[in-house]
């Protein structure tokens, strides 16, 4: 009897999650053969732009002194923040366009919700496909990072769970956005900071020559807080300034994930 | 298996469901007719446990939608008006991945959907994509998706509107089955005949208020004559003829494009019609329908 009482409680939790991964299952199952295409074009952007201005522009620029002392090639300098990138883009394709698709065109979470599913737990299965997505991307650069020396293979072992922790901030981040887009022409703004994002987050130069303003603003945005943990990790010791990026990016995840769920319930259990 | 006191439903300042009563029993097809904007869908969607009701006490299945919505969810079927199928996936896909929700495991989703399919008549089309099947057929597979769950309360919201008469049919007779399988119904239509033939019992709905409520024979019995007679006239305004068919009918309904006329005997009043030679272009006999009820209810047609 009083298993039978405390049971139903003790599962919640995991049926929640249980919930969740039946969201990411669907994903799976939707994987046809068109998607690869999809998902080898994320993969080919960042090795494109790491052997055009990396390798190519780096012949010009040369060795890079970080403020540590270390001296760098501008290629290896460059790689990290193309890593943060690429799992940047990774999430954000799946939480923005195909999360909004899904949601307003297809209206296929209508029929999710209709299920013991709820908006938040569909939320968080979408969140893992996303990160999914863009952990495939991150393994298979860090393999061309590997074998261009770019990095050692345990630092290369020890930057893949941050570069998944990139994935899941900007999943969550782009999650939350899409609740708030209004129709497709909403996304040529996003794409335009996504690529301010891309080019001033100390990806291809260190911010420490802007102005004071521009440089705290790059500080705060979540690129340049992936692009230190990343670049930290693959270039030289980690530290603290690696320690405050990872909470940043949690910090990012769960925010992200509330306002997503909070927004999802309003627009979906009207 | 629903309870409903006094519920609410708005959106800002519009009151889409006014204050209804309703009470459905293990084992019945109830139904819920009205125009479009009568507010059934609303109605739905709060018992479906996707819309927090406003206003009002709501028990579905014996427990309260607001703390307990996945666990009635889980004994739910729902086939929404407008199908949100799964166009990413193909037929069979829809149903196993609809039957994870629940935590049906693979093995079981994988057997049910085989089951499902040949139910609803879409075996053949198993492996085929969502996209090319006809209006019929998608929504057979919206309705097989319903049951993946083995629902206890099926809620199905317009299940035949936009369904050519061939394919009305089909889902029907599958309907009919499952009520006999004493699955517990709940639809909502604006077809008078879709409720006659599938409800035991209804309520007519018009404003967000419930206007009668009982099985179709005793609405029709209540609200209406044994028999209409349905008159056409070549006139600008059917109205000028009114005046002239004083006394022939119990009640009279002057429509825009027709008369109707409520009698017991039908023959007999168009005998009378006929005797004061007001020859009308066509005329028709028949039986009183739930458009007639819903008509002397209102003052409307169902269907504009």
């Amino acid at each position: 009897m009083v298993t039978a009482l405390a049971l139903p409680r003790l599962l919640r939790l995991p049926a929640a999650g249980r919930r969740a991964v039946s969201v990411t299952e669907r994903n799976v199952v939707a994987l046809k053969s068109s998607y690869w295409v999809v998902l080898i074009s994320g993969f080919f952007e960042p090795v494109l732009y790491l052997l055009s201005i990396g390798v190519g522009v780096g012949k010009l620029v040369g060795d890079l002194t970080l403020p540590g002392g270390v001296v760098v090639t501008y290629a290896a300098f460059v790689a990290p923040a193309m890593l943060a990138s690429s799992a940047m883009t990774g999430a954000l394709a799946e939480t923005t366009f195909n999360f909004f698709g899904k949601m307003k065109y297809l209206k296929l979470y209508e029929g999710f919700i209709a299920t013991p599913v709820r908006p938040f737990e569909l939320a968080l299965g979408e969140l893992a496909w996303a990160m999914v997505r863009g952990s495939v991307y991150s393994a298979a650069f860090l393999v061309v990072m590997v074998a261009m020396d770019l990095t050692t293979a345990p630092r290369a072992l020890l930057a893949f769970p941050a570069a998944v922790l990139v994935g899941f901030a900007f999943g969550g981040l782009g999650m939350a956005l899409s609740t708030f887009m209004r129709s497709w022409q909403d996304f040529d703004l996003m794409g335009s900071a996504q690529f301010a994002l891309f080019l001033f987050s100390g990806t291809f130069v260190p911010p420490d020559g802007y102005p004071v303003a521009i440089r705290w603003l790059v500080e705060a945005s979540p690129l340049y807080q992936a692009v230190v943990l990343i670049r930290g990790i693959t270039l030289g010791s980690p530290g603290w300034s690696q320690v405050g990026a990872t909470v940043y990016l949690l910090a990012a995840t769960v925010l992200g994930l509330v306002v997503a769920g909070r927004r999802m319930t309003k627009l979906l259990c009207k | 298996m629903i309870v409903a006191r006094g519920l609410v439903k708005r959106f800002g300042s519009f009151t889409a469901v006014d204050g209804i009563d309703v009470e459905v029993r293990p084992g019945e097809a109830f139904g819920f007719l009205g125009p479009n904007g009568a507010g059934k869908s609303s109605t739905m969607r709060m018992i479906g446990c996707v819309s927090p009701p406003s206003g009002g006490t709501l028990r579905i299945l014996g427990m309260d939608p607001r703390r307990e919505g996945p666990a009635i969810r889980a004994r739910l079927g729902v086939c929404p008006q407008l199908d949100n199928l799964d166009q990413e996936l193909t037929v069979r896909e829809n149903l196993t991945t609809y039957a994870r929700f629940f935590g049906i495991s693979r093995a079981v989703a994988r057997a049910r959907a085989l089951e499902l399919l040949e139910f609803v008549q879409l075996g053949e089309r198993a492996d085929s994509k969502v996209e090319p099947l006809s209006g019929g057929m998608k929504r057979r597979l919206t309705i097989a998706r319903a049951l993946v769950n083995e629902p206890d309360l099926v809620l199905l919201d317009e299940p035949t509107t936009g369904l050519d008469p061939q394919a009305r049919h089909l889902v029907w007779e599958r309907l009919f089955r499952l009520k006999q399988q004493g699955v517990t119904l709940v639809l909502t239509t604006h077809y008078m005949d879709e409720a006659e033939q599938l409800c035991d019992r209804l309520v007519v709905m018009d404003g967000g208020r419930i206007a009668a409520e009982g099985s179709p024979r005793a609405l029709i019995e209540r609200y209406s004559t044994r028999e209409v007679v349905e008159l056409r006239f070549q006139a600008e305004s059917q109205e000028e003829y009114a005046g002239k068919l004083t006394g022939v009918a119990e009640r009279i309904e002057v429509l825009p494009d027709r008369i109707l006329l409520y009698v017991t005997d039908g023959d007999g009043a168009l005998a009378e019609v006929h005797r004061r030679a007001l020859a009308p272009a066509s005329s028709l006999v028949r039986r009183s329908s739930l458009e007639d009820v819903f008509l002397h209810l209102t003052g409307r047609t169902l269907v504009d």
